[in-house]
C-alpha cells in the first residue's frame, strides 16, 4: 500500500515551473531518494508533500491524508526535517528536545523513555546539555532528526540531510535511519549525492521539475540502451577530445583516473578502440548510478531541446 | 488550540531572552534612557529667559521696573546696555531671547498716568517660547504700572478704587503648572509603544530568517499557540519596562502619582499587550528582522510621538489628522496615564479609553493570527 502517492503535482513560481506534473508511489516501510541536480524541484516536492506549500496543479497524499486539505492530519504523522536544521542555538540540545515534545504532546514516561532511546542511538547523551550552536555539524543534524523523531512519525522526510556533513557522521546518520525503517517507518531523502542513493530502496531522478525516472538503483543502472565502458590510458584527456566527436558516442566522462564512454545501442567498440591507440584498455562495465544519472539528464535535455 | 503547546512556547521565547542577555540588558535600560533622554529634553516650561534691557530714561521709576525683571524667576538679565545695536546682535547671535527697551519718556508718562510705552524685542523664531515670555513681560509690566498708579491716586489723597475685578487663579491637577507633570505620563505612553513595538517585531522575522520557522510549520502548532506564546514572555519583560518608566517617573522627574497603583499598573498591562500586538503583526508582514525593525520604529514611535496628545494637543490638529488619532492606541493610554498620575482618576471615569485599548489587542492579534504566513511561500 502506497503510504506517499502525488497525483501530477505541479508547482510554479510565477513563470517558473518548479514541479512539473510529479507523479510517484512510495511504499510503507522504503527509504525513498528523490535524486537531482540542485534546482531540480526536490525541496519544492518535499515541502508539498509535508503541507508547508500549496500545489499550484495536482495533489499528493500521506498516510492516506491529503497534504493540501488536510495539512494538520498529515503533520501529526510526519517528521520533516528542513535542510536548514530548525534548532535553537541557545538552547541546549535537552532544552530543543523537550520543546518539540511538547509541541508533538509526547510527555511523562514515555518522553524520558524516547529521550534516553534517541541519545544513546545517535551517541548524543554526554552533548545533551551543550547549546546547539556548539555542536558540530553531524551533531547538529543527529539532534534535528531526534527532533522530528519524538512523536514516532510513520513518514519521515528529509531534505538532504547530510549536507555539509563529515562522510563518517554521513555513515552514522544512515545507519540511524536503517534502524528506523526496521522499526517500520517510511524515510523520504532528497539529496544531490548520488552515493547517498545507492542506500535507498527505490530512487526517482528529477530534472527541471519532472521526473525522468524511478525504480531501484539495480532496475535504473541496466535501464539504459546506451552501452558503458571503462576506459584507461595515459593520456584521458587527450583519448577523451579524440573519442567524443566519434559519431554513436555519446559521452566521455572522467572518471577518477580513467574515462566513462557511453555508446549509442549497435555501435561497434572496433574501431574507437583503435582510433584511442594501443595504450589503451576498454572495459564493458554496468554503468554507477551517477553514469545512469548523467546520460539520462543529457538525453532529457537533448528530447528537450528537439521539442524547443 | 492546547495549553500545553502554548506554554512550551512562552517557555522556550523565556529562555530566548534570558539567554541573550545583551537584548535583554537594552531592553532594561531602554525605558531609563528613553525617559531621561526626553524627559529632561522635552521641557516646555520657560524661565530665565535671557534678556538685555536697555533703559533710556535713567530714572527711579525705570529703574524700579528692571528691578522687576530681575525679580522674577521668568527673567535672567543678563546685561543692561546702552545702545541699540547691542539688543539687536544679542538677538542675532541667540544670546538672548528678549530685548526691554524703556523709551526715555517713560517716568513721566508713569507718573502723569499717561500711557507708558515699553518697546520689547523678541526672538519670534521659536514662536512658542517667544509668545510665552511676551506674556510674561506684559504679566510684569501691567502689574508694575498698576501699582505705580494706585501709589500716586494715593499720594493725591483718593480712596482705594484697585483693578475693579481681581481673578484669584487655581490650577487643579498640576497647581505649578510644570510641563513635566504632563510630560512625563505621556512619554511613558510613548515609550512603552517603541520597546514593545520593538521586543515583539523581530520575533517572526528571526524565526524565519534561523529556518526554525519551517520547523515549526511541520509541527501541529497552530498561529495562535505561538503568537500567544510568544507575546507571554514578552509581556512579562515589557511589565518590568513598564515599572522601570513609572519608578523612573515618580522618583527621578517627582511626577506625582495620585491614582491607584494597580490599577495604573492594570491599565498598563492593556496597553502594552496591544502594543505587543502590533509589533507581532508587523513581524508576520515583515520579510526580513531588518525591515521588521525598521517598520517596528516608524509605525510605534512616529504615531504616539505626534499623534497621541501627550505633547501637541489634539484639538487643535486639522479635522483629518485628528480622526486619525482615533486609531492610536497611545492616545488612549495617554489621557490614561494623565488621569491615573494627575487626577487620581479610577476605573469609572476611564473606562472608556480602557474599553477602547481592550478592543484594540484584540483586533490587532486577530488579525496578526491571520496574517501569519502558514506557508513557505
Amino acid at each position: 500500500m502506497a503510504i506517499i502517492r502525488t497525483e501530477n503535482l505541479t508547482r510554479r513560481f510565477g513563470e517558473r515551473t518548479a514541479v512539473d506534473g510529479l507523479t510517484l508511489e512510495v511504499e510503507k516501510g522504503e527509504v525513498f531518494g528523490l535524486l537531482g541536480p540542485d534546482g531540480a524541484g526536490k525541496t519544492t516536492t518535499l515541502r508539498m508533500l509535508c503541507g508547508l506549500l500549496d500545489a499550484s496543479a495536482g495533489a499528493a497524499w500521506v498516510a492516506d491524508y491529503n497534504a493540501a486539505e488536510n495539512a494538520d492530519a498529515v503533520k501529526d504523522r510526519i517528521g520533516y526535517m528542513a535542510q536548514r536544521f530548525g534548532l535553537y542555538g541557545d538552547l541546549t540540545v535537552e532544552e530543543n528536545m523537550h520543546f518539540y515534545s511538547d509541541l508533538f504532546g509526547i510527555t511523562g514516561a514515555e518522553r524520558v523513555r524516547l529521550m534516553a532511546q534517541y541519545l544513546e542511538m545517535t551517541r548524543m547523551e554526554p552533548f545533551r546539555n551543550r547549546p546547539a550552536a556548539k555542536l558540530s555539524g553531524g551533531m547538529k543534524q543527529k539532534l534535528a532528526l531526534m527532533c522530528t523523531l519524538l512523536h514516532k512519525p510513520q513518514v519521515l522526510f528529509l531534505d538532504e540531510p547530510t549536507n555539509g556533513v563529515d562522510p563518517v557522521s554521513r555513515r552514522d546518520f544512515w545507519t540511524i535511519l536503517y534502524q528506523l525503517v526496521e522499526g517500520g517507518m517510511t524515510v523520504f531523502v532528497t539529496t544531490a549525492y548520488l552515493d547517498e542513493a545507492e542506500r535507498c530502496d527505490r530512487v526517482a531522478l528529477m530534472n527541471q521539475g519532472r521526473l525522468i525516472r524511478s525504480g531501484t538503483p539495480d532496475q535504473l543502472k541496466s535501464s539504459l540502451d546506451e552501452v558503458c565502458y571503462e576506459v584507461k590510458c595515459a593520456d584521458p584527456r587527450a583519448v577523451r577530445e579524440r573519442l567524443q566527436t566519434q559519431a554513436g558516442v555519446l559521452s566521455v566522462e572522467p572518471a577518477g583516473a580513467a574515462l566513462h564512454m557511453f555508446l549509442a545501442p549497435d555501435v561497434p567498440v572496433e574501431p574507437l578502440r583503435s582510433l584511442a591507440g594501443a595504450g589503451c584498455s576498454f572495459e564493458r562495465i554496468t554503468p554507477s548510478l551517477e553514469d545512469v544519472f548523467i546520460a539520462l539528464i543529457r538525453k532529457e535535455e537533448q528530447s528537450a531541446g528537439k521539442r524547443g | 488550540m492546547t495549553f500545553r503547546r502554548y506554554r512550551a512556547v512562552a517557555k522556550k521565547e523565556f529562555l530566548h531572552i534570558l539567554r541573550d542577555w545583551r537584548s535583554l540588558f537594552a531592553a532594561l535600560a531602554m525605558p531609563l534612557v528613553l525617559l531621561l533622554l526626553f524627559g529632561y529634553a522635552l521641557t516646555l516650561d520657560v524661565d530665565r529667559i535671557a534678556t538685555y534691557v536697555y533703559d533710556q530714561d535713567g530714572t527711579p521709576e525705570s529703574r524700579e521696573l528692571v528691578e522687576r525683571f530681575r525679580g522674577s524667576r521668568y527673567f535672567d538679565v543678563l546685561a543692561m546696555v546702552g545702545d541699540y545695536q547691542t539688543v539687536e546682535r544679542g538677538i542675532d547671535t541667540s544670546r538672548i531671547l528678549l530685548g526691554v527697551v524703556i523709551p526715555n519718556d517713560f517716568s513721566s508718562n508713569v507718573l502723569s498716568g499717561k500711557e507708558a510705552d515699553v518697546q520689547l524685542l523678541l526672538d519670534g523664531s521659536d514662536s512658542n517660547t517667544a509668545s510665552l515670555a511676551l506674556g510674561y513681560a506684559e504679566g510684569l509690566m501691567q502689574m508694575y504700572a498698576l501699582e505705580v498708579q494706585n501709589r500716586a491716586q494715593n499720594q493725591k489723597g483718593m480712596g482705594h478704587p484697585g483693578p475693579a475685578v481681581d481673578a484669584r487663579i487655581r490650577v487643579w491637577y498640576n497647581s505649578e503648572l510644570q510641563s513635566k507633570n504632563y510630560i512625563v505620563p505621556g512619554l511613558i505612553a510613548v515609550i512603552l509603544m517603541i520597546i514593545a513595538a520593538l521586543l515583539t517585531s523581530l520575533t517572526i522575522a528571526r524565526e524565519w530568517e534561523n529556518g526554525t520557522m519551517e520547523q515549526l510549520l511541520s509541527t501541529p502548532l497552530r498561529p495562535a499557540e505561538l503568537l500567544l506564546g510568544k507575546l507571554s514572555a514578552f509581556f512579562v519583560l515589557g511589565l518590568v519596562d513598564t515599572v522601570i518608566a513609572i519608578f523612573v517617573g515618580v522618583v527621578v522627574f517627582e511626577v506625582p502619582l495620585r491614582g491607584n497603583p494597580l490599577f495604573l499598573l492594570a491599565a498598563s498591562s492593556i496597553f502594552l499587550f496591544g502594543a505587543l500586538c502590533w509589533g507581532i503583526l508587523i513581524s508576520t508582514v515583515a520579510r526580513s528582522q531588518l525591515m521588521a525593525y525598521q517598520m517596528g520604529i516608524l509605525s510605534s514611535f512616529l504615531p504616539a510621538f505626534l499623534l497621541s496628545g501627550f505633547v501637541y494637543a489634539i484639538e487643535n490638529m486639522p479635522p483629518v489628522i485628528r480622526l486619525l488619532t482615533y486609531i492610536i492606541p497611545a492616545r488612549y493610554f495617554v489621557t490614561i496615564l494623565k488621569g491615573i498620575f494627575l487626577k487620581g482618576a479610577g476605573p469609572e471615569v476611564l473606562w472608556g479609553p480602557l474599553a477602547l485599548l481592550c478592543v484594540y489587542a484584540a483586533v490587532v492579534f486577530f488579525l496578526a493570527t491571520k496574517r501569519l504566513r502558514q506557508k513557505v511561500a
